[in-house]
């Protein structure tokens, strides 16, 4: 029997697209096929269940499975639009300690048996909230923006990621206006890569698709044709291993180079 | 005591005390006047926590065998830590030069007695601390604090200086105000009297001729 692969999708700083980017590459992996479950680790302030339009389905949460008032399979929430997408939510009305990262790793390794995926969504900052949500990991997606503030954030995290057993995080930059790049307005891609020295997942443009779907609980990839969406398409297609060129936001050859280092999340 | 000028002059400083030893007297009479002062002027100096002693002996010549007597004399009251002698600071740096690889992030700290060479990035918002030199085989971007033990001879190099902020001894700077930075060039940041100044790595030569020969 083979196991499935736990991803947290961190940042260390707030309101960068953790919760954009979990629900994103979760629904683009199960539209590709894969068995997916969506574990919201920020306790307290839960999103990832509104983003994925599924609030008014919520019964149990995962403080309830942690404290034992009910089964792990019982507080899955099933996305009927797919055949394989589910989501284990936050408890909204708990603090971050409600739960320990043991807890959480046997959770996630729980559903590792009968899930191709589980991406975690974890919380701002980097204390119990982080802990929880990189204990069951394999793999790190870490989130910037193209802001100093971000990437230093991104930084700290990746340090700690280091630390901890997840050696090689991947990188997202979000929310990158292509002609502020161009104006020299914004931090450029090139300059957030040496910087963080981790590999390129992938850049997400800045697209009001993104606030648009978040309001009406469908994630943009659900649309064929936003370039939010095809950012997120093709990082889901990374993960599983494809070798897909950088979205062309300008036209910037050295980018290939960067994402052809891309090899796949393990597997 | 006679009227004479002290030998042996006790400052007290932020983290410790200064010994000034006189650079021309007898150093006999030095050493009586050491013992001398640590046994009875100074008992209160002794007891209590760890006192970091700095020893300033000017132009005085002296052997190896000459300075740990000065340090023995000092070490026996227990308390009392010997943690420089500006007596050729050059050749009293810690020997052999430790090698980190890897990049040193954002909250991240390195600290070494000795030299260093960094094969990574300091990125900004990471530290590193020598007492020694610091050399980085890459990008400079964060806060690097050599011969943080005083040593003004130390120097700090790196293949990219783009950094938040760099302290020499107690000397603070940072660009880029205060300096010049070129792109292309390996460049070292050194003390001459007491300010910071940046150049190409070539002049290093130039600059700290003895820095590393022995
Ligand atoms: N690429 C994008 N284009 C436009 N808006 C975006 C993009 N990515 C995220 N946003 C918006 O930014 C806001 C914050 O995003 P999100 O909630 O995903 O961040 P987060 O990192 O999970 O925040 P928190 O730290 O609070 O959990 C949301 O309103 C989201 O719709
Ligand atoms: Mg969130």
């Amino acid at each position: 029997m083979t196991v499935g692969e736990a991803i947290v999708v961190t940042s260390g700083k707030g309101g960068v697209g953790k919760t954009t980017t979990s629900a994103n590459v979760g629904t683009a992996l199960a539209l590709l096929g894969k068995k997916v479950c969506m574990v919201d680790t920020d306790i307290g302030l839960r999103n990832l269940d509104v983003v994925m339009g599924l609030e008014n389905r919520i019964i149990y949460d995962l403080v309830d499975v942690a404290e034992g008032n009910c089964r792990l399979a019982q507080a899955l929430i099933k996305d009927k639009r797919f055949d394989h997408l589910y989501l284990l939510p936050a408890a909204q009305t708990r603090d971050k300690d409600a739960v320990s990262p043991e807890k959480l790793k046997e959770m996630v390794d729980e559903l590792k048996r009968d899930f191709d995926y589980v991406i975690i969504d974890c919380p701002a900052g980097i204390e119990q909230g982080f802990r929880n949500a990189v204990a069951g990991a394999d793999q790190a997606i870490v989130v910037t923006t193209p802001e100093n503030s971000a990437v230093r954030d991104a930084d700290r995290i990746i340090g700690l990621l280091e630390k901890s057993d997840l050696r090689q995080p991947k990188l997202v930059i979000n929310r990158i206006r292509p002609h502020m790049v161009k104006s020299g307005n914004m931090l450029d891609i090139d300059e957030i890569c040496s910087i963080l020295s981790i590999d390129l997942l992938g850049i997400v443009p800045d697209d009001e698709n993104i606030i648009k779907g978040a309001n009406s609980g469908e994630p943009t990839v659900m649309n064929p044709d936003t370039p939010a969406s095809i950012a997120y398409r093709n990082i889901a297609r990374r993960i599983l291993g494809d070798t897909v060129p950088l979205m062309v936001l300008e036209d910037k050859p050295g980018l290939f180079k960067k994402i052809r280092k891309w090899f796949g999340l393990g597997k | 005591m006679s009227a004479v000028k002290d030998l042996v002059t006790i400052k007290g400083v932020k983290d410790g005390l200064i010994f000034i030893l006189d650079e021309h007297c007898d150093y006999e009479d030095l050493i009586r006047e050491l013992e001398y002062k640590l046994e009875n002027s100074h008992q209160r100096l002794l007891s209590g926590a760890e006192i970091k002693v700095h020893i300033r002996t000017s132009n005085r010549i002296m052997s190896d065998k000459d300075k740990e007597r000065i340090c023995g004399i000092i070490g026996r009251s227990g308390n009392l830590i010997v943690a420089s002698i500006d007596n050729e600071p050059v050749r009293k740096r810690k020997s052999g030069l430790k090698v980190h690889t890897g990049v040193v992030r954002s909250g991240q700290i390195l600290e070494h007695d000795g030299d260093m060479m960094l094969l990574g990035d300091l990125n900004p918002g990471g530290i590193i601390r020598t007492s020694g030199s610091l050399f980085v085989m890459g990008a400079l971007r964060g806060m690097a604090h050599a011969g943080k033990d005083g040593d003004t001879m130390a120097v700090i190099a790196a293949s990219y200086m783009r950094p938040t902020q760099l302290r020499i001894a107690d000397v603070v700077s940072r660009p880029p105000d205060e300096w010049d930075i070129s792109d292309a060039q390996m460049e070292f940041a050194y003390l001459v009297d007491g300010v910071m100044k940046i150049d190409r790595i070539s002049q290093f030569c130039h600059v700290r001729p003895d820095l590393f020969s022995s």
